[in-house]
């Protein structure tokens, strides 16, 4: 099996289904011939043709938009929106445009559309090139949302994003791009949409979380583990929307007490759903409040500080000492 | 004096009109090919949408539509540029447009549906190519470079146009759009019907540009200005866009002048922003009236022919919101299931309380 970096594996994913599909199309700004700004469609212009993969004019409405008309006529666009922020430009395409197809069509149309996008910090990127806006996509009806942590799971959990008949938001962590490889199998496998995975069993606490966060929650668990025996169980959710509750009430009802950790902003993101979703599902099992760790509710503060803006281990270690202190 | 080489510039544009005010041929060499029984068949679908347009906005006040959108005016534009289309070409239109789809062939009930928020209203059959109205101004723009696209890579003949209004030449999405098509070279139509009002913003607020047309000089596209009071410039500048289209030529952005004799909508008060004198002015251009009086003179057309298609469209009408009425309204839980293509389980417990 080969070692792939996730970006390799995300490549890996999106050669598969444009050579298995015919309606496949891949474009965005810079995607085509030079392939991506991170290299995530390198070789693929030349693999598919120019026809196939392309590269559009700098305008992130009208990728979404064209994705949208494409669609309509039986095509599969996967669309790159070069940076997170940018995808203010194209919200009304997504959220609204592709999103509301089915309903506003009464099924008719669909939109069969995988937007793409990196997002995430740690990188010392530009303003608005890696801010956490999950919360804004998970909030739209119609969306689902999809957010990797590793080269496997990215690779067939964008498989299945491509496959999928509704518009995927597939969300692509900078810092995981390249931090490490992993065993991905060649060739197709999916990994289904809306499941989430038990990435390390415990028994006395769960740490329900996604993306880089899987990572910092893990080095977390494992610390907790030395420092005081405690055995943490860490989830990694993968899909945002929809969200994949079965499994954490499960583990809550193991382990009675739960912290959920995320990247974006405290306020209504991920954390509070999942905390909500306990709440009307396990409540009688809980031993204590569920906790967010999470950033303040400011803007994301881009290179300098934000390396204590997102949580680090130290502070998921916290989180779970007052969990399970309680 | 003349300006200096490194500015840019643009000669005055002036709209193609065929047909006076009072009906009679003023620009020979631009007739549309028309048959006799084409001429009719326009000026049949035109007498027909204003009686329709009539109707619509009393079932507004009746309360027995929703939003409504009035089109009196304004159909020099919207019928003729649809009757320049094929069926299997794609309509993508804005807020106002309706007629333009449903004599694209969406059934005029759906039409209702969707005004009345029912979801089968937007469930356009299957050998319909159109859209549903979009009420995000200028976000239709883009979905129809996204079909052109389409045809395009398919080698297929066929055109997507789409409509919006001066108001919407303003938006981000215009000019992505207009650029995108250049750069593609997409067979795509935009038409922008320039009725002089974005609601009740006059357009000598909307833009500094000499035209809405010259907007597509920045985008490299074909731009065109027609007098939108006239069916048969409009079916000319419009089949003309569509043969340079299927032939590879790419977009064209076509600017109508045009003017709607109604308020913006049912909640609206045109006395507000508009004088009497200038909708006057603007009545003595109808493009129905100068449409009959070029049929009438040639003996195609007679009173008891305008009276027999008022008829018929009053009796279709009636006909069209009493089955409207009579469809079975939609559900909560039908509209959770139409989220998605299979219900997601959350959405499926949220679904129980609505059983």
């Amino acid at each position: 099996m080969a070692q792939m970096t996730m970006i390799q594996a995300i490549k890996d994913a999106m050669r598969v289904e444009l050579a298995r599909d015919p309606n496949v199309l891949l474009f965005g700004e810079d995607v085509g011939h030079v392939g991506g700004v991170f290299r995530a469609t390198e070789g693929l212009q030349g693999e598919f043709g120019e026809d196939r993969v392309f590269d559009t004019p700098l305008a992130e409405s009208a990728i979404g938009g064209l994705a949208v008309g494409l669609s309509t006529q039986g095509f599969r666009p996967i669309a790159e929106i070069q940076f997170v922020g940018f995808i203010y430009e194209a919200l009304d395409q997504i959220c609204v445009q592709a999103a509301r197809l089915r309903y506003r069509s009464g099924g008719r149309y669909n939109a069969p559309i995988t937007f793409r996008t990196p997002i995430g910090g740690g990188v010392k990127a530009a303003e608005l090139h890696t801010d956490p806006l999950e919360g804004l996509l998970v909030q739209t009806p119609g969306l689902k949302v999809v957010y990797p942590s590793n080269p496997y799971d990215a690779k067939g959990l964008l498989i299945s994003s491509i496959r999928d008949n509704d518009p995927v938001f597939f969300l692509e962590h900078l810092n995981l791009y390249r931090s490490f490889r992993a065993e991905v199998p060649e060739g197709e496998y999916t990994v289904p949409l809306g499941k989430a995975n038990v990435v390390r069993e415990g028994k006395d606490v769960t740490v329900i979380t996604y993306g880089a966060m899987v990572h910092t929650s893990l080095k977390a668990a494992e610390e907790l583990e030395k420092s005081r025996g405690v055995s943490v169980e860490v989830i990694d959710l993968r899909t945002l929307m929809p969200l994949d509750i079965d499994t954490i009430v499960e583990s809550v009802k193991k382990t009675n007490r739960a912290v959920v950790v995320q990247e974006a902003q405290k306020t209504a993101g991920i954390a509070a759903e999942v905390i909500a979703q306990i709440n009307e599902k396990a409540i009688l099992h809980l031993e204590a409040p569920v906790l967010r760790v999470a950033p303040p509710d400011t803007v994301y503060p881009f290179a300098q500080i934000e390396d204590q803006w997102i949580p680090n281990p130290a502070r998921v270690v916290a989180g779970i000492e007052k969990v399970l202190d309680f | 004096m003349s300006k200096p080489f490194y500015e840019v510039g643009a000669e005055e544009v002036k709209p193609l009109s065929v047909l006076s005010p009072e009906g009679t041929i003023v620009n020979e060499q631009y007739m549309p090919a028309l048959t006799d029984d084409q001429l009719r068949e326009l000026l049949r679908r035109m007498v027909f949408t204003r009686v329709w347009d009539e109707r619509a906005v009393n079932l507004g006040r009746q309360g027995r539509l929703g939003f409504y959108a009035p089109v009196s005016g304004q159909e020099g534009t919207m019928i003729a540029s649809e009757f320049a289309l094929n069926k299997d070409d794609f309509v993508c239109p804005g807020y106002r447009d309706m007629p333009q789809i449903v004599w694209h062939g969406l059934p005029m009930y759906q039409a209702f549906l969707y005004s009345r928020g029912h979801q089968h209203g937007g469930q356009i059959p299957q050998d319909v190519h159109v859209l549903m109205p979009q009420i995000i101004i200028g976000a239709q723009i883009l979905h129809a470079t996204g079909v052109a696209m389409a045809f395009k890579k398919k080698g297929e003949k066929r055109v997507a146009i789409t409509y919006t209004g001066d108001g919407g030449s303003s938006e981000g999405d215009f000019y992505e759009g207009l650029n995108f098509a250049g750069a593609f070279k997409l067979p795509v139509i935009f038409v922008v019907q320039n009725n002089g009002y974005a609601i009740t913003t006059p357009f000598s607020k909307q833009t500094a540009a000499q035209s809405i047309a010259h907007k597509a000089l920045a985008a490299g596209v074909t731009g065109v200005q027609v007098d939108g009071m006239d069916a048969l410039a409009v079916y000319k500048v419009v089949s003309e866009a569509a043969e340079r289209a299927r032939n590879g030529g790419g977009a064209t952005l076509v600017e109508a002048l045009t003017y709607r004799f109604r308020p913006h909508s049912m909640a609206d008060d045109a006395t507000k922003y508009r004088t009497k004198e200038e909708e006057a002015e603007w009545e003595q251009k109808d493009p129905i009236t100068r449409l009959r009086n070029y049929l009438t003179g040639k003996g195609l057309w007679s009173e008891e022919e305008e009276a027999k298609v008022k008829e018929e469209a009053k009796a279709t009408v009636a006909e069209e919101i009493k089955k409207a009425e009579a469809t079975e309204k939609m559900t909560v839980a039908g509209l959770i299931d139409s989220m998605y293509e299979t219900t997601p389980k959350h959405l499926e417990e949220q679904k129980a309380e609505y059983l």
